[in-house]
């Protein structure tokens, strides 16, 4: 197996191109553990970890790009106030180590559908920023998942970024695991309000082929929130969004929950999620950073 | 240690770091730096690698096994079958069923058909791939129950039932005023231990092998793997490799007949090491039960008789089976006292993956039926869950189920009404932290639909090995002068496998021979048998063995000394590096009196006999000794979401005398945990017979944010047949901490959960 290691963008742009078939690792939290297991034997390894221009973040007008070489852990403690909803999902990735080593731009590129960062990404409306030689290009991260652990990028392209909008309301994320910590998702949800556009974005993980949009539930939501007076919630509304959630996912039976646990609790933290995101949106309580 | 009670011979007696102590383990500084050398960093230089190609089917006939592509591959030195066992060809601690690799049939997923060693890994692994199998596949045996109905298709010749004990007593047909019942089943839990099977095996040059390998009893392996070899024990010598965990999962062989047939055939130390997922098929699991109880009590909640169906899957292969039924059987009614008693305790042969020895041993499973039970019983009759068991539990002088009388303290009483009056964790209704609520950090709760519940339970379990098992340890020690101070070797063949034996080990050198400074020998086959690292013997009988051998060293030298200085032996002690008299001053110095003379025995110690049991009846004086321990839970369950946050796991035990205070704690917190476990997540899934979650991505063991504060009393009532008064600590604390969990998550919930682990899918109803 080789192993290519390019140093700057440009390099590693074109050994892209020159080995379609290497495996891009950052992190290698998901590669190695594919490698270990031996259900992948790729050519080579493209590693990208001395990539620079991978590990930054920069704030471009109301957008946050956010370098796919960022770990986990800078996404917490850098980024918590931006982007709330993917900061929250950083915190549940993993034990401290993973999330040291692990990457969004990783997570993204496996696009496995239980990858914590796109329940985040779908309800922040983020895109995902994909090079080549040939250019560069945004993808909506609601077209960006094409099935279970396959991506709209080409081969000969590299995930570089994700583009989120910076929050402008509350943003929430619940993930199911049948442990307390170092869990892969068994369900998980994202859920954003965008008070400016009147708008809701949701993301579902592990809960279906790919990461999933519960359109149905933001548009009630959309329509049905008091964004000008901030109104309570009314219970038919909470009860009737949870279910569309529960809609939406498309689950199985697996080794780590049934299908009908899955939508049942996607209904559950659907509910609690909007009732912490709107008491957020009321000024009655603070949106919730820093805790664990 | 808290709230300590009978402490018996709190007076130091010999040399700082004796009995009673906690001093520093010899391992512990290695240990937690990282430079403990483990079974899996064994290296030589021209070592070949060892790799095992395993059964992809629960069952199957064998048509053909086709090497010559694999014996191709550049690098591979050796590739075998069972053609290349040259001695017995199958082996297992009390049936020898078990192929050292499989002739014409596969019984399990996993079961291993044919071995390759070449230079390098990745070589042995690849050629291994080239090893064509044909397989006749067949409809795998999964249900233990439908095992033994008689159309069952029969996976062994002797059929598909392992064992079956029968206890009998009192009224065939008992009734009472009050009666309850309930279907109970467990999971198959896995030991989960965190250093894989490994070993090295180097040939000698002259036809024999030398084996350094993780394991729980060198010579049980000794005398199996010679037998597969076809070698004298003079030819096969063990050595204990560093052992990273093992709670039964080591009791059976692994690697070791097969690192030590690519050897002999190479000609080239090979070094086998199973990675996490081969792990999970490398070694026997915790047996799944499933379990139907109907307990009669008076209306005063008195018990009057109990009626139990068990039934243990033991997968493809015996193990240890036989001994988990006698231990479900003889203990599975729990620590209480009951007149009439009718127990049915079966172990069958299935396709599933072979179960055997773990932490707790029969008693575990059993215990979630009997706690289950006992609080349901106390419902009916009107009495809380710890009134119940004062009211039935075991005190000195029961007669247990066996009919055999219990001879020293019992104390399930004191232990439950103990942990009634330790203060409950205050209900948190302050600052929003997601680590103190169930899901944690994920988030998934502000305290929404949490309820909390409070839960009981108590265990008992034989220490030791019981049914008239002639279970002796021996120990050498020696006593020398280096350098002008004394200094004590220490020899045993008991496994350290990371229960801190060999600090045990030191601790009754010093307290024996007043000598600070003793030196653990490296556990080998060279001295007896010690007995397993098992049924929480070690300091017990290896304890009693050490100490007799101290003993004999110590008459030994106080008898030259006499004969010296022409005084009577009785009038004289050691102290230090002397011998002093009754005034204690020095009559000689050891220098003096030993010169350059060692002073060495070798001594071979056994418990009380215990005997078997009828097989009608179930009656006899099975087990030598009894551990009891008790736990209180108090649990925050998520009843919408189906999640649990363990809130407090408290402790109670006698430990008759703690030889190693700290120690002693760390077994009950790490019990403690692996029980709760079992409760909650720990569960190897199986479909069909395969093993759907073989790693630690999907068989989950509690993290440090599943795991409690656990406030821990220790009791210390003398048992006067045990050496020091100890009682044997790991086992007990595993038993009781599960069914206390579940306990409490049916107080929160109200629900009558009859299986664990508890999912989320079962406090939900969406299974």
């Amino acid at each position: 197996m080789d192993f290519l290691s390019p140093t700057s963008l440009p390099d590693a742009l074109a050994a892209r191109a020159e080995h379609p078939g290497a495996v891009p690792i950052m992190g290698g939290t998901d590669v190695m553990v594919e490698l270990n297991f031996d259900r992948h034997r790729p050519p080579a390894l493209l590693d990208l970890t001395r990539v620079s221009e991978l590990a930054t973040w920069d704030r471009v007008g109301d957008e946050i790009r956010l370098g796919a070489g960022v770990t986990y852990s800078r996404v917490i403690a850098e980024l918590a106030a931006e982007l709330p909803g993917l900061a929250l999902a950083a915190r549940t990735v993993g034990s401290p180590q993973i999330r040291n080593r692990g990457t969004v731009g990783g997570n993204v590129g496996a696009a496995s559908p239980a990858g914590d960062s796109h329940p985040a990404l779908l309800a922040a409306h983020a895109e995902v920023e994909l090079s080549s030689l040939t250019g560069v290009r945004r993808v909506p991260a609601a077209e960006f998942y094409t099935g279970p652990k396959r991506h709209a990028g080409r081969p000969d392209e590299l995930v570089t970024a994700v583009w989120v909008p910076a929050a402008t309301g509350p943003q929430q994320f619940s993930k199911i695991g049948t442990r307390n910590a170092m869990v892969i998702a068994v369900a998980a949800l994202g859920l954003a309000l965008h008070p400016e556009q009147r708008s809701v974005g949701t993301g579902i993980g592990s809960a279906g082929p790919t990461p999933l949009r519960a359109r149905d539930a933001e548009e009630l939501l959309a329509a049905e929130l008091d964004w000008e007076g901030r109104a309570d919630v009314p219970d038919p509304v909470a009860e009737e969004f949870g279910r569309l959630v529960a809609a939406a996912a498309s689950p199985i039976d697996d080794v780590r929950g049934t299908a009908a646990y899955r939508r049942h609790a996607l209904a559950v933290m659907a509910r609690r999620c909007l009732a912490w995101a709107w008491a957020e949106a009321q000024g009655r309580e603070g949106p919730r950073r820093g805790e664990g | 240690m808290t709230g300590t009670t009978e402490t018996t011979g709190t007076t130091r007696v010999g040399a700082p770091g004796g009995v009673g102590e906690s001093p520093l383990r010899p391992d512990g500084i290695l240990k937690v730096t990282g430079e403990f050398a483990y079974g899996s960093d064994l290296w030589m230089d021209d070592m070949l690698w060892g790799v095992t190609l395993r059964s992809p089917h629960p069952s199957a006939r064998i048509l053909k096994v086709d090497i010559t592509e694999a014996l191709r591959t550049a690098g591979v030195f050796a590739v075998l079958t069972h053609d290349d066992v040259p001695g017995q060809k199958h082996f297992g601690l009390e049936h020898q069923d078990q192929p050292v690799l499989a002739v014409d049939v596969v019984r399990y997923q996993g079961e291993p058909v044919a071995l390759v060693a070449a230079d390098h890994p990745e070589t042995a692994r690849q050629a291994a791939k080239k090893i064509v199998v044909d397989y006749e596949v067949l409809e795998p045996v999964v249900d233990a129950r439908k095992a033994l109905l008689p159309d069952a298709p029969q996976l062994h010749p002797h059929g598909n039932l392992v064992r079956h004990v029968r206890i009998r007593t009192g009224d065939p047909h008992p009734s009472a005023e009050v009666v309850v019942s309930g279907d109970y089943e467990v999971g198959m839990q896995d030991q989960a231990f965190l250093g894989p099977e490994s070993g090295l095996a180097v040939p000698d040059g002259t036809g024999g092998v030398d084996l350094y390998v993780a394991t729980q009893w060198l010579h049980v392996d000794q005398r199996q793997v010679c037998a597969a070899l076809g070698l004298g024990p003079d030819r096969v010598r063990l050595r204990l490799a560093g052992v990273g965990g093992a709670f039964g999962g080591r009791e059976d062989l692994s690697m070791h007949v097969h690192g030590c047939l690519l050897a002999l055939h190479t000609g080239k130390p090979v070094k086998m090491v199973y990675n996490r997922e081969e792990s999970f098929f490398g070694h026997v699991h915790r047996h799944p039960a499933s379990m139907h109880y109907e307990y009669g009590a008076d209306r005063d909640g008195r018990l009057v008789y109990a009626r139990a169906t068990i039934h243990l899957d033991g997968g493809a292969y015996a193990s240890s089976t036989p001994a988990v039924v006698g231990n479900a059987g003889t203990m599975g009614l729990g620590p209480y006292e009951i007149p009439n008693i009718h127990v049915d305790c079966y172990g069958a042969y299935t396709n599933n993956p072979p179960c055997g020895a773990m932490r707790g041993f029969g008693s575990v499973q059993t215990a979630f039926a009997v706690e289950a039970i006992m609080d349901k019983l106390a419902e009916a009759v009107g009495l809380d869950p710890v009134e119940i068991r004062v009211r039935n539990g075991f005190h000195e002088g029961s007669t247990a189920p066996t009919g055999q009388v219990i001879d020293s303290a019992a104390p399930v009483a004191e232990l439950v009404q103990r942990l009634r009056a330790m203060p409950l964790p205050p209900d948190d209704g302050g600052e929003l932290d997601l680590r103190r609520l169930p899901g944690g950090v994920a988030n998934t709760t502000h305290g929404e639909g949490v309820r909390r519940g409070v839960g009981y339970a108590v265990a008992y379990k034989n220490v030791a090995f019981s049914e008239g098992f002639d279970d002796y340890s021996t120990a050498r020690v020696r006593l020398a002068v280096v350098g002008h101070e004394p200094v004590v070797t220490v020899h045993t063949a008991a496994a350290e496998v990371g229960q801190g034996l060999v600090t045990v080990e030191q601790q009754i050198c010093r307290t024996e021979l007043e000598v600070e400074r003793v030196v653990v020998a490296p556990k080998d086959t060279q001295v007896g048998s010690a007995g397993s690292s098992s049924a929480s013997r070690q300091t017990y009988v290896t304890g009693g063995a050490v100490r007799a051998a101290c003993q004999s060293v110590r008459r030994t030298v106080l008898a030259r000394a006499a004969q010296r200085l022409g005084v009577d032996a009785a009038t004289l002690r050691l102290a230090g590096d002397a011998v002093v008299d009754d005034l204690g001053a020095v009559a000689v110095t050891l220098a003096d009196l030993l010169g350059t003379d060692e002073v060495e025995d070798t001594v071979e110690w056994r418990h009380r006999p215990t005997y078997p049991i009828d097989p009608e009846t179930g009656q006899g004086n099975a087990h030598v000794q009894y551990a009891f321990a008790a736990h209180r839970a108090v649990v925050d369950v998520d009843v919408e979401l189906g999640l649990v946050k363990v809130v407090e796991l408290a402790c109670t035990q006698d430990v008759g005398k703690a030889v190693n205070p700290s120690a002693v704690v760390g077994q009950i917190q790490g019990g403690s945990t692996q029980g709760m476990g079992l409760a909650l997540m720990e569960e190897i899934q199986i479909v069909a017979g395969r093993i759907t979650n073989p790693s630690f991505t999907d068989y989950l063991i509690p993290t440090i944010l599943d795991t409690p504060p656990m406030p821990i009393e220790v009791l210390e009532y003398a048992d006067p047949h045990a050496p020091y008064g100890l009682r044997g600590v790991g086992e007990a604390p595993t038993i009781s901490s599960g069914p206390a969990v579940a306990a409490a998550i049916r107080a929160a919930t109200g629900l009558d959960l009859r299986r664990v682990p508890i999912r989320p899918e079962d406090v939900t109803g969406t299974r």
